[in-house]
């Protein structure tokens, strides 16, 4: 008799989990990538279409890799975030365009303001695919030898901020 | 006006569902003629004004009537008019108009095709399907309603995402839907059998062509998508673990199950809850991957619009459908026979073991699918799980499958000798073994290679091919053995015979592809200035520049790619990147010259800045790449020379005969 019942006590397991899933904050997600080394890419960047930017260029300074986009709401929540931690000048803060039209990713920091040290135009994705963008926005740190440390799927707030990522970047920056 | 009536035929719809959904069924609980006889008329009913409704959309969508919200988020004057009808599901509210549309197809055709089966059983599946499509059209009307008014109307919609403007994704939905949709027949027989207490043979019966027929579309539906995905994308993967690829996936894994399940009670009378369960369970499958898809709870590439409230609706429905499905199960089930007895090693035992890991390869997708969700709901923090792990969990479990597939249209029914099986099937297997070891000797020359590469993976997946095509031949050695001329005893054969060899060989081609492709693909991501030449895999590239070329509804920069071998120009490749004026998106399309061996295979990636006419450009050589989608629209092709079996006609008369006599056991006194 058991057994047959069992089918039924697992969907209603799962159905619990679904509705706890509902409420989820499904952005929150590290990567495989932790640990490893950041991908290499070269790309140019949002203002100066010329340059192109590397990630080596990085190395020997722990950076925040922050993908954005201009069609991003969520994006439009973490800005204020961003610009209050770049005015502390605690670390170089890299942006990637996401999949965005370079006047609208140059339109969007005019108005709103530019809290990045540089920004890449990633218009067709290649650099989010390669670090695996779940979902816009995204941030990463990644330390002195240029090994991802952390992801931040959505947006970041004042409170991981202060809880996760200035600790760790602290710890990071000291070694 | 017109929306107006669109909607309100949803809300006719609605009370023909809701009323199918009652009164069939109580009237075969208390076997009223009348009660019973209005299902065939409602089913129908319910069919017109969906597609009324449907119509209505699409009139919307090519009259370009922008004062309807669903049209104005989703199209665009300057669309093309296919894509303008194909994207009446470009979206939610329409993708679920869609799906209604099908489901009362599929009762429609139910209500017609059954003239053969009892009364109460069509009543009641019908009754099962009236109840599903008006949960659909609840959930339409109250979250989702797509002729919802934008007023003022807006001047020109905001486009249809561009990646959805594509032949391929203008029938990959209405596939996959139709196959997602149909697996509801054979989830509305199951209901039915355990409502009615027949749990025999004959349920099994009615439903296997139903069954089969929802497994080929949704087959050739997830081709489709994969093969769009390949060269639109840009990236030249065709399968990405994707939580919306996964999601069709699943019931596609329990749907295979199902129909090798059924074959099993249909002629043994074996497995028959077994067999109730895996009906439920895809079926249920195909409704949760909506849920997943439609709710928001995992995020996916593919980001469709997603809102908590219909998450907590569909949740809801689910809850309700499929909770009292497994009820149901656990209330009935108990009572059911073994059935046929079988040994150790039978045709049975082998299709069980078939049954039990394509079972537990569905249960590991869906782990791998919600294993995010879980640790988050427990508080192990987020996780994230990602192709490693399916490909880590799914190449154990198909070896053994794959293994067992050989070996099952060889075995007997009920009692097979060991040393007999492996009598018949030794020669096939070295000969399998021995061309998986040398082959990949000879492959990298035959493509071209630098380097000729032997690993174990690609052998392994030929030993798998080959031994299935191995015992292919030996089994129709074996059935054609005999009197009569090879011709006559070609003909003696069933299609349905005829449709599982087509489909195994399906699956030993698509595995050729996915081996040989993973084994031996050149992938270079290079920059090139105009006139630039790169040999890859033997091909010579020569990148002659991009030119702006503009279309319908985006500009394009087109680039021109000549390809030589030998000196002999070979294609002429024009990749493009698009951007689509409405909606500023770019978009990667990618030159593909396909070939039975190899496709070559050309996107843009981006202009380098400061350059003349300089490029990024990817080149990949892809070898027997198009086998993988080859081998599935065999099996399909498979499915459908089994559904074409004469048999089938002279089987349901019969049946018609037999259940027409009174069956007397303790259920139908309970059920009454």
């Amino acid at each position: 008799m058991m057994r047959f019942i069992l089918p039924l006590v697992l969907f209603l397991i799962l159905a619990v989990f679904l509705f706890k899933g509902l409420g989820r904050d499904t952005r929150e997600v590290p990567s495989p990538l932790i640990g490893k080394a950041a991908p290499v890419f070269s790309l140019p960047t949002l203002n100066e279409p010329a340059k192109q930017f590397s990630p080596k260029e990085m190395l020997g300074r722990v950076w925040l890799l922050n993908v954005w986009a201009s069609w991003c709401e969520a994006c439009k929540d973490e800005h204020p975030v961003l610009m209050q931690f770049s005015s502390e000048k605690v670390l170089p803060i890299v942006g990637v365009d996401y999949k965005d039209k370079r006047e609208d990713g140059i339109d969007t920091l005019k108005k709103a303001g530019d809290p990045y040290d540089q920004v890449i135009s990633d218009a067709d994705g290649k650099v989010g695919f390669d670090y695996g963008v779940y979902g816009v926005p995204e941030t990463y740190v990644i330390d002195k030898t240029g090994i991802i440390r952390f992801k931040q799927i959505g947006p970041v707030t004042p409170e991981n901020l202060r809880d996760k990522l200035m600790p760790l970047i602290a710890e990071l920056q000291a070694k | 006006m017109i929306p107006e009536l669109g909607h309100f035929s949803l809300i006719i719809a609605l009370f023909l569902a809701m009323s199918l959904g009652v009164l069939p069924i109580l009237g075969a609980a208390r076997n009223s003629r009348v009660l019973m006889g209005v299902a065939r008329p409602l089913a129908y009913g319910q069919f017109v004004f969906i597609a009324l409704a449907f119509g209505v959309l699409a009139h919307a969508f090519l009259s370009n009537d922008f004062s309807v919200l669903y049209v104005a988020q989703h199209s665009n004057s300057q669309l093309p008019g296919q894509y303008r009808f194909a994207a009446i599901w470009g979206g939610h509210e329409g993708s679920l108009l869609l799906w209604a549309l099908l489901l009362s197809v599929w009762a429609a055709s139910v209500a017609t095709f059954s003239r053969h089966l009892p009364e109460e059983m069509v009543a009641r599946v019908l009754g099962v399907m009236g109840l599903i499509e008006a949960g659909f059209l609840l959930f339409m009307l109250l979250t989702s309603n797509p002729f919802t008014r934008l007023l003022p109307a807006a001047a020109d919609g905001a486009d249809l995402n561009p990646l959805l403007q594509d032949p391929g994704l203008v029938i990959h939905p209405p596939m996959l839907y139709m196959g997602y949709v149909g697996f509801s027949v054979a989830y509305a027989f199951a209901i039915s059998a355990l409502l009615g207490g027949k749990l025999d043979a004959t349920w099994a019966r009615w439903s296997r062509p139903w069954t089969t027929v929802a497994w080929v579309f949704m087959t050739i539906g997830i081709a489709l998508g994969s093969g769009w995905a390949y060269y639109e994308l840009g990236w030249g993967g065709w399968w990405f673990w994707d939580p919306v690829e996964n999601a069709s996936f699943m019931p596609w894994l329990l749907g295979t199950a199902l129909i090798h399940s059924l074959a099993v009670t249909e002629k043994r009378g074996a497995f028959k809850s077994w067999t109730v369960l895996l009906a439920i369970g895809a079926f249920s499958l195909s409704l949760l991957g909506t849920f997943l898809v439609r709710s928001g709870v995992l995020t996916s590439v593919h980001s469709f619009a997603s809102d908590p409230k219909r998450g907590i609706f569909i949740l809801g429905f689910l809850v309700v459908v499929i909770g009292a499905s497994l009820l149901l199960f656990a209330w009935r089930a108990p009572k059911v026979g073994l059935g046929g007895k079988f040994d150790m090693l039978s045709r049975e035992s082998l299709l069980l073991s078939n049954n039990v890991l394509l079972s537990v390869a569905s249960a590991s997708v869906f782990v791998g699918t919600l294993y995010p969700l879980f640790m988050d709901a427990l508080g192990y923090g987020k996780l994230s799980v990602g192709a490693p792990y399916f490909q880590a969990v799914f190449v154990p479990l198909m070896v053994p499958m794959v293994f067992m597939m050989g070996l099952g249209p060889l075995a007997r029914w009920k009692k097979m000798a060991v040393p007999d099986l492996a009598s018949r099937v030794r020669w096939g297997f070295a000969s399998a073994l021995v061309i998986a070891l040398l082959l990949p000797f000879l492959m990298g020359k035959f493509l071209s290679q630098e380097s000729s590469k032997w690993s174990p993976l690609i052998a392994l997946g030929l030993l798998m091919s080959f031994w299935i095509i191995a015992s292919l031949i030996i089994s129709l050695k074996q059935r054609l053995s005999g009197e009569g001329d090879l011709a006559q005893r070609l003909r003696r054969q069933s299609m349905s015979f005829y449709g599982m060899q087509m489909a195994h060989l399906g699956v030993a081609v698509f595995i050729i592809g996915v081996t040989l492709v993973k084994g031996y693909e050149t992938e270079r991501d290079v920059r090139m200035n105009v006139g630039d030449t790169i040999v890859a895999g033997g091909y010579e590239f020569r990148f002659n520049g991009v030119t702006q070329v503009p279309g319908p509804n985006y500009v394009a920069g087109e680039g021109n790619v000549t390809v030589h071998r030998d000196g002999r120009l070979v294609a002429e490749l024009h990749p493009e990147k698009r951007v689509y004026n409405v909606s500023g998106m770019p978009l990667t399309e990618a030159s593909i010259q396909p070939g039975l061996f190899r496709d070559l295979y050309v996107s843009l990636g981006e202009p380098i800045p400061e350059s003349e006419g300089a490029w990024a450009v990817r080149i990949y050589i892809k070898p027997f790449v198009d086998w993988i989608w080859a081998g599935c629209l065999m099996m399909a092709l498979g499915g459908v020379l089994a559904i074409s079996d004469r048999r089938y006609r002279i089987h349901q008369k019969a049946t018609a005969r037999a259940s027409a006599e009174p069956i007397v056991s303790n259920l139908q006194g309970q059920a009454s």
